[in-house]
């Protein structure tokens, strides 16, 4: 991939108790670039995250961040990172008790001593780039399900951070608030010279904004490229994620007994369960 | 038993966190105002209301079993010193663990849940300081506040029944009171007690709020085992401070 990186994961390994998530993870993402990450539900996208915003440390390997190893961070310097990173949460995590002006400003409140007077002009202006200058006085609750992601949105680029995480951000939009959104991402990470993360399993709409993709399954990569590559890709499991296939690597089916031992049909040798299944289904 | 123990470590280790990260909580002391309005203040009409009508039953049964021996003017002094010393603090702690306990649990257990306490520590801010550390000391300054109004609507409630409706003599009433009830002895332990009630409450009500599981079941559960808990902590402790305050010396 390009020269730069912002993020270095080397061999990273993760596992939660005895469950393993992520089995040596070893990837590279570039300043400047829209980069997501897809797979299917629990492959270990989100704790990619969580990762790199040191939240979780890695049981081996190495996650680096603008030079620093985040899991060989102290309190006060991951806070520091911090103060360079976004992430934007699945459902927003908007401060309920607080006004979505409130909510677009508690960062600079928090962690500058700005005038309220320039406070007001930043916060507006982050609120007009989401197009939601006009709601500022209201409060979370009266914000619709695509409105609270894009104040949401607003308010972790309060500070201009180098770095944006998104999880999950296309999740119950309608097909206009993801047009939206994926817009915004694109064009906010060209704008302020960020970074971004996605993490999605919305793969048309990545395609659309992204610049590179990477696969995660089972706690592996299994496959990465640019939006072109990944749609000429004959990698069976990535053509399988790109259209959507039924049939392929990635089951539908959670790992379970035979279908008829669990409804109590006796199977002949010579007969397949599912046709057994289908038949009693149509009765 | 030893998921109890390990979990009385864990909120002792909590507790201690809040108190060594809660300088910044004083140094801007308008989040702790805003606690003492949402714990405190809100409370209050519930406090003035049990108050009244706890200080009214003390007054009618005192002056019923008082008038017996002749003695229905020390009815003053009976309603007083329950409520100072015992009542007072006791009821308005139970009812401030009720109203308030469970509302700072199920505030922060809902945050906890919505993932706005995430949210908060990836924008680098410390949820303990800046949410858990305000509502500990909003509660633990609200209490003995309360405790101190439900005794004086109690008075005043025992003053409504036996003075205004029954007839006891009201010079009686006031000057017994006042003979019998020592500021150091009663007054002062009833609002250490009160003290040691809203620290157990509020640290009861923030642990469980953070450790609640992030679910609707889950935070519903921390809601209940704050009542719960607090509730047995407040006559617990009440019975341990009263063993050490109140002797027989008068």
């Amino acid at each position: 991939m390009a020269t730069d990186p912002l993020i270095e994961f080397r061999n990273v390994n993760f596992s939660y108790g005895t469950r393993p998530i992520l089995k040596g993870v070893d990837m590279s993402m570039s300043r400047g670039q829209v980069i997501a990450i897809m797979g299917g539900s629990g492959s270990g996208k989100t704790t990619l995250l969580r990762l790199i915003g040191g939240e979780v440390r890695p049981s081996a390997g190495s996650v680096t961040v603008a030079g620093q190893v985040v899991h060989e961070l102290g309190r006060n310097e991951l806070f520091k990172l911090r103060r360079k990173m976004g992430m934007l949460f699945q459902f927003g995590a908007l401060f309920t008790d607080l006004s979505v002006f409130d909510n677009v400003a508690f960062q600079m409140r928090e962690h500058t001593n700005l005038p309220e007077s320039m406070i007001r002009d930043l916060v507006l202006m982050k609120l007009h780039a989401v197009g939601l200058r006009g709601a500022h006085q209201l409060m979370p609750a009266q914000l619709s399900g695509g409105m609270a992601r894009r104040v949401a949105l607003a308010r972790s680029i309060a500070l201009d951070p180098m770095l944006m995480m998104f999880d999950e951000p296309f999740t119950g939009l309608d097909p206009i608030s993801l047009s939206v959104i994926g817009g915004l991402i694109r064009r906010l990470t060209d704008t302020l010279g960020m970074t971004s993360i996605l993490v999605t399993h919305d793969i048309q709409e990545s395609l659309r904004i992204v610049d590179y993709i990477y696969f995660l399954a089972d706690g592996v990569i299994v496959a990465h490229g640019t939006p072109d590559e990944v749609r000429e890709s004959k990698v069976p499991f990535v053509h399988q994620f790109v259209h959507g296939e039924t049939d392929g690597p990635v089951p539908f089916h959670y790992q379970a007994q035979a279908y008829s031992q669990d409804l109590g049909i006796r199977v002949e040798s010579s007969i397949q369960p599912e046709i057994i299944s289908m038949n009693t289904g149509n009765n | 038993m030893v998921d109890s123990i390990w979990r009385l470590g864990c909120a002792a280790h909590f507790i201690l966190l809040v108190l060594l990260k809660s300088v910044p909580g004083f140094l801007r002391f308008r989040l702790i105002t805003r606690e003492i309005y949402y714990a405190g203040v809100l409370s209050l009409i519930i406090i003035l209301v049990s108050g009244l009508f706890v200080g009214m039953v003390l007054g009618l049964q005192g002056y019923e079993t008082l008038q017996k021996f002749g003695s229905e003017s020390a009815v003053g002094t009976l309603v007083a010193l329950s409520l100072v010393r015992e009542l007072g603090p006791v009821i308005a702690a139970l009812l401030f663990a009720s109203r308030a306990g469970s509302a700072i649990t199920a505030e922060i257990g809902l945050m906890k849940a919505t993932e706005q306490l995430a949210a908060m520590g990836m924008m680098a801010v410390d949820p303990i300081a800046r949410i858990v550390a305000p509502r500990f000391w909003g509660g633990v300054f609200s209490m003995p506040l309360l405790a101190a109004m439900f005794s004086v609507m109690g008075v005043f409630g025992g003053y409504l029944v036996t003075v205004v409706f029954i007839g006891v003599d009201e010079g009686s009433f006031w000057s017994q009171m006042q003979s019998s009830v020592d500021f150091r002895y009663d007054i002062v332990n009833g609002v250490i007690k009160s003290c040691f009630f809203g620290v157990v409450v509020t640290a009861i009500a923030v642990f469980e709020g953070f450790d609640a599981p992030p679910t609707a079941a889950g935070v519903s559960g921390a809601t209940t085992r704050t009542v719960v808990t607090s509730s047995l902590a407040i006559l617990g402790l009440d019975f341990v401070l009263t063993a050490f305050m109140f002797r027989g010396v008068s």
